[in-house]
């Protein structure tokens, strides 16, 4: 495992509300599970409202990501052992 | 190292000895809280995108209010917000201590920082969301100080256990600081 900023990344969308992110997560992907703020996901806390809405499809994983000055971005990552780690560790309902 | 006849408060290996001259000085400006650099449960600010210029004045004069109680006001932001302070206040009379806004969430993630009492400044959804984290990751008492032409909306979308102030301020601090006043005690004292 490693920062996402190693792993590299594809941004799916930017600048968009969190409710916004939170909805596009659940209509795009197959697996959808919650997670609290705080949360840790490829060595970064997850800033967020509650329920954060986290996707997979396969060992790909879709996540809000937050930033002060451009709000939230949704990343796409591959990584099989993030994924397996957040199928054992969130939530199935918000 | 001391040199022969070099007081020992002069020698940097005696820092208890200076420390007990210090606090033998009349004067509030040396206090215990004020002065531990390791003090993790001091006061602390998180601040958002500096685009709305209230945010920059507010930050200095909430250091300024709690320096005036023996506090050192721990301020937390990007890259460009704390740049904007060092520029504002290069002799670091009020913004003593600052950190970077990813290191700052870590820090309270791991327990390294528990702030007593933390001020979450908020103009955007970006703001209202690091507001919401910073709820969960501390126990404290939390204010959140919401401004902006947003502020009402933002204010309302806010559904944590905190305190709330909300301004439709942009420019003029004005309003918002009497509130701060209002909020944390510092009504009282005279600017």
């Amino acid at each position: 495992m490693g920062c996402v900023e190693d792993l590299g990344y594809e941004v799916l969308k930017s600048g968009v509300s969190f409710k916004e992110s939170r909805a596009f997560i659940e209509e795009q992907c197959e697996e959808v599970f919650y997670v609290d703020p705080g949360f840790r996901i490829f060595e970064k806390c997850l800033i967020g409202v509650p329920p954060i809405a986290i996707g997979l499809k396969g060992p790909v994983v879709m996540l809000p990501y937050t930033k002060p000055c451009y709000g939230t971005f949704i990343l796409r990552v591959e990584s099989t052992e993030e994924a397996d780690m957040i199928r054992a560790k969130g939530r199935r309902k918000p | 190292m001391a040199f022969p006849g070099q007081p020992a408060w002069r020698s940097g290996q005696a820092a208890d000895c200076r420390l007990a001259i210090l606090r033998s000085l009349p004067g509030p400006w040396l206090c215990e809280t004020s002065m531990n650099e390791n003090d993790h449960t001091g006061p602390l600010l998180i601040l958002g995108c500096p685009e709305v210029p209230v945010q920059q004045a507010l930050a200095l004069y909430c250091a300024y209010r709690f320096g005036e109680q023996g506090k050192e006001l721990r301020i937390a932001g990007n890259t460009a917000v704390l740049q904007l302070l060092r520029v504002s206040d290069p002799g670091k009379m009020y913004a003593k201590k600052m950190m970077d806004l990813d290191r700052c969430i870590e820090d309270l993630s791991g327990k390294k920082l528990e702030p007593s009492v933390c001020l979450v400044f908020a103009h955007s959804d970006a703001g209202i969301t690091y507001a919401t984290t910073i709820r969960y990751l501390t126990e404290g008492r939390l204010v959140s100080v919401i401004f902006g032409k947003m502020a009402e909306d933002l204010g309302a979308q806010l559904d944590i256990p905190c305190e709330k102030i909300v301004e439709k301020a942009v420019h003029n601090p004005g309003q918002l600081r009497r509130k701060l006043d209002e909020v944390m005690g510092w009504a009282a004292s005279k600017t």
